[in-house]
């Protein structure tokens, strides 16, 4: 329980400044940046050391207080909400980068790292940090962990877990743990790879190294028009099975490019087109990047791409690309309430489901925009809605549901990048049955046995009802319901993701 | 009932491959994911002691055990997508006969490990055994897009799922690869493809290993972006000295503008090996890992590649050893003893460099353990994972050593 008491312990900790109660401080933090989730904070805590950090945590394990790690509120899944039992600690002032070693391709960072800052860094020495969210310029590299966040580099290079090495890490109880090695060799099971992408619950990375990587000394980008989103499903699937990567292929709808056209970033997109291409491809050498463009092109046109544009120099392509990237905040420009989806596919399927996702806006009479990381199947289709009109959350949940649905019809997962945290938590038991979703559960227990990191996340605790008796005991899983509850029973519990 | 008729009771006959080996052991092979959740079930009621196979050509078949359960049976591909670049295949499958598989539909999985060709796709999984490719795709977990495995008291769980991107869930996959079955029985792998690559050529240069470590430093300067950069031993390559090979493949335009690169970064002194020669390089010294008793591997910084040969060297020779200084991972083969081992694994961890047993005979595992000298806080995470997905210890594997 958060009393007097520990709000002044909390504030001999971190100072009054930084231990924030004011009903009207407290409402900054209440959303992150999905505006569909609105959760208060009891308390808000900004530690601005490692050291005052894992102080804060031990006395919140002594007081058996529960807390939300966040980094810059970027997210896009509702997991960085803490509730009014919870202390939410914000980590933005944990925000140095320890160490660059250009020689051995390792830099050292505090969790509130802004992620664009790592790569501005590793400039110097032709380096840069690979995952590149849409958010770069302001997530932080401590969020990136928690989410194993993608990017539309990710294609190539890879997502978050790829590039994390090893991790210090406080533990709910205040424990410190070491998990890998700074080469990036397992030390032991691969702990760091379960750490990255469980979303805050297994603890707060305080001290994150992480790979760089060369820049590549050629680049080359393209943007190309389609008169169908089939069209465009259709080419991506035929550069992918051609066994060339690109750095990224991306797309955008016609509703995008048209959002995106409107706005300050606009960058030049043909507002006709159903649907455009954005492929980028680099590497070592010119020649190489040269030939692997071409046959790109030939691909695009043999697949009917309306016209296809290459960039002529940097600042075309950084206009493209920031096009690409604020795409999100130019849909602010369609309405005042946003979904936004994150479910994947197998890439063969893209043409089809994108054409079911068109037919379920239709059904529904609500607005559907897609811009995602087409090369990795990747969607976000996004509902834009305004709220306050009657029945429309409504029809918007449904289909959502129905989006998610047809995704993990075809083989599908329900989220690519941003992460399960409240938004997703009650697709879970579409993709896991009740024995593997109780499994996470235990595992989180390992970690936090009073399940007090960032509660109530990832893991729907009633599709674990079945876990009764002398089993769940076994595996440290708390008797919570009686068996009667159908394992897919999470599908029918009465909840809205809209749950303002 | 026997534990012989109990299991032919659950799983029939045939699931019986041998009543009992050299060592009394029998062998089980379960011909589903079901059957050996089924056989795991019943292993944890009555407190069966189970050792896991798959060819049996990597980890010797030796540790101590009511049974030993065996993937072989567990040989099917379900399904190889070369639109997505994506396959699923059953834990049992060759990896050979899983190369074949993919390459007749124009796929490559750019993994290389260690041993013999018909080394199983769960053996290489379990224990992260990855090859020279690492240095350029990448290690075994990056290759992994979900698996199925079963608990030690016979749950079946998924973990991941076979796209190529998804964060849904704690990834447990990761807990898999390389957890030595310690974690659970791996029975399905959803995997990541590349295409087959139209290109792909090996050089070789011979040298003292001083000259080789300084032409490998000049390859990574230079940027180049190789496949494989190996630096071997003398025995390992079949060679009079060191030999550094360098593995190009991709495009015919990537490989041939990486040809020229690595011509000018090295005065053009490598030699090309024709596409059966390579092809028997690459074999030979993946097999002769094999060959050896004992197997490890360490991972440090590129910058200390140098350094810890220089140690193995002088801790316990270096007759067997092959190098990814890009990387700055090392495999070490050949006989020592268990002393010389743990007295290794503290002097490498007092420099932050792991030490994983891949494969001894069983009074070396069980004494020095696959795993050991963790940084701090670990050990009592490992054990709580142990304990979550083997509750009963049926499975016998030597996580940590005994000293």
């Amino acid at each position: 329980m958060i009393t007097p008491g520990l709000v002044e312990a909390l504030t001999g900790i971190a100072g009054a400044r930084h231990v924030r109660t004011a009903p009207a401080e407290r409402l900054t933090y209440a959303r992150d940046g999905l505006p569909t989730h609105r959760r208060v904070p009891a308390v808000v805590v900004l530690p601005g050391s490692r050291d005052e950090l894992v102080a804060v945590v031990r006395l919140l394990a002594a007081h058996h207080v529960p807390f939300v790690p966040r980094g810059a509120g970027t997210g896009l899944s509702g997991g960085a909400l803490a509730d009014g039992a919870a202390v939410l600690l914000v980590l933005t002032r944990l925000n140095r980068i320890l160490s660059l070693d250009p020689g051995n391709r390792v830099a050292v960072v505090e969790p509130g790292v802004v992620n664009v800052r790592l790569s501005a860094a590793a400039a110097a020495h032709g380096l840069h940090y690979a995952p590149d969210p849409s958010s770069q310029t302001a997530c932080t590299i401590g969020g990136n962990v928690a989410e194993n966040a993608g990017g539309p580099h990710c294609l190539k290079y890879g997502v978050t877990a790829q590039h994390v090495l090893a991790l210090e890490v406080v533990l709910a109880d205040g424990r410190i743990v070491e998990l890998g090695s700074p080469g990036g060799e397992p030390w032991g099971p691969d702990v760091v790879g379960l750490f990255v992408g469980s979303e805050g619950n297994f603890g707060i990375a305080t001290r994150i190294a992480v790979r760089l990587l060369p820049l590549p000394r050629a680049v080359r980008t393209l943007l190309a028009a389609f008169a169908s989103l089939r069209a465009a499903g259709e080419a991506v699937s035929a550069v992918i099975a051609s066994g060339i990567v690109p750095a990224a292929l991306e797309m955008m709808d016609q509703s995008c490019i048209r959002a995106v056209e409107d706005s300050v970033y606009a960058a030049g997109y043909p507002r006709d087109a159903a649907a455009v291409l954005l492929v980028e491809l680099d590497g070592h050498s010119d020649e190489a990047v040269a030939a692997d463009t071409e046959t790109v092109q030939e691909l695009l046109s043999s697949h009917d791409a309306a016209s296809i544009r290459v960039a002529a120099d940097a600042g075309e392509r950084e206009r493209l690309w920031q096009g690409r990237k604020k795409a999100f905040g130019a849909m602010g420009r369609l309405s005042r309430d946003l979904v936004v989806q994150d479910a994947v596919v197998p890439r063969s399927a893209l043409p089809d489901v994108l054409e079911t996702i068109g037919r379920i806006a239709a059904t529904y009479q609500v607005t559907v925009s897609n811009v995602f990381h087409a090369g990795d199947g990747n969607l976000h289709p996004n509902i834009s809605f305004d709220a306050r009109v009657p029945g429309l959350r409504t029809r918007v949940d449904a289909a959502s549901t129905a989006i998610m649905e047809a995704c993990v019809a075809v083989g599908g997962t329900i989220t690519g990048e941003h992460g399960v945290g409240l938004d997703k938590l009650r697709y879970m038991p579409l993709i896991f049955d009740a024995e593997s979703l109780a499994a996470m559960r235990a595992v989180r227990r390992v970690w936090d046995p009073e399940e007090r990191v960032n509660p109530g996340k990832v893991v729907p605790v009633h599709a674990c009802r079945e876990w009764t008796g002398v089993r769940s005991v076994e595996w440290g899983v708390r008797s919570v319901a009686s068996r009667d509850a159908p394992a897919d029973s999470a599908l029918r519990t009465p909840h809205s993701a809209l749950d303002t | 009932m026997s534990l012989l008729d109990r299991v032919r009771a659950l799983l029939g006959d045939d699931a019986v491959e041998i009543a009992g080996g050299a060592d009394a052991v029998p062998r089980v092979a379960p011909a589903s994911p079901d059957a050996v959740a089924l056989l795991l079930g019943t292993a944890r009621e009555e407190g069966w002691r189970v050792r896991l196979e798959g060819a049996g050509t990597w980890l010797p078949a030796d540790a101590p055990a009511d049974l030993a359960l065996t993937t072989r049976r567990l040989d099917r591909v379900p399904a190889v997508e070369p639109q997505d670049l994506s396959a699923t295949a059953e834990a049992g499958i060759g990896c050979d006969l899983l190369r074949q598989q993919l390459a007749d539909r124009g796929t490559w999985l750019a993994l290389d490990p260690p041993g013999l060709a018909g080394r199983t796709l769960g053996s290489v999984v379990a224990t992260a055994t990855a090859g020279p490719l690492r240095h350029g795709f990448g290690a075994v977990r990056d290759h992994i897009l979900g698996v199925t495995f079963v608990t030690g008291d016979g749950r079946l769980v998924q973990s991941g799922g076979r796209v190529v991107k998804n964060v849904a869930g704690y990834d447990l996959t990761k807990l898999e690869a390389g957890g030595f079955g310690a974690f659970g029985v791996i029975v399905l792998v959803h995997l990541r493809l590349r295409a087959l690559p139209r290109a792909d050529q090996t050089f070789v240069l011979a040298g003292t290993r001083e000259d080789l470590t300084q032409v490998a430093e000049d390859v990574a300067a230079a940027g180049l972006q190789p496949a494989a950069l190996e630096l071997m031993s003398p025995a390992l390559a079949r060679r009079d000295g060191w030999a550094l090979a360098v593995r190009l493949a991709g495009s015919a335009a990537l490989v041939a503008a990486e040809e020229a690169g690595l011509r000018g970064a090295s005065g053009g002194r490598f030699t090309a090996l024709r596409a059966e020669e390579a092809h028997g390089f690459w074999m030979r010294a993946a097999e002769s890992f094999a060959t050896r008793p004992i197997t490890f591997r360490t991972g440090g910084l590129p910058d200390s590649s140098d350094e810890l040969l220089d140690l193995l060297q002088h801790q316990v020779g270096d007759e067997w050893v092959s190098a990814s200084p890009g990387v700055g991972a090392i495999r070490w083969a050949g006989d020592t003893t268990v002393d010389r081992l743990r007295r290794l694994r503290r002097t490498l961890a007092g420099l932050e460099v792991p030490l994983t047993l891949e494969r001894a005979p069983w009074p070396i595992r069980s004494a020095v353990g696959h795993f050991g000298a963790y940084r701090e806080g670990v050990g009592p995470l490992v054990a709580g994972l142990r304990r979550t997905f083997d509750p009963g210890e049926a499975f016998v594997v030597a996580v940590e050593g005994s000293d």
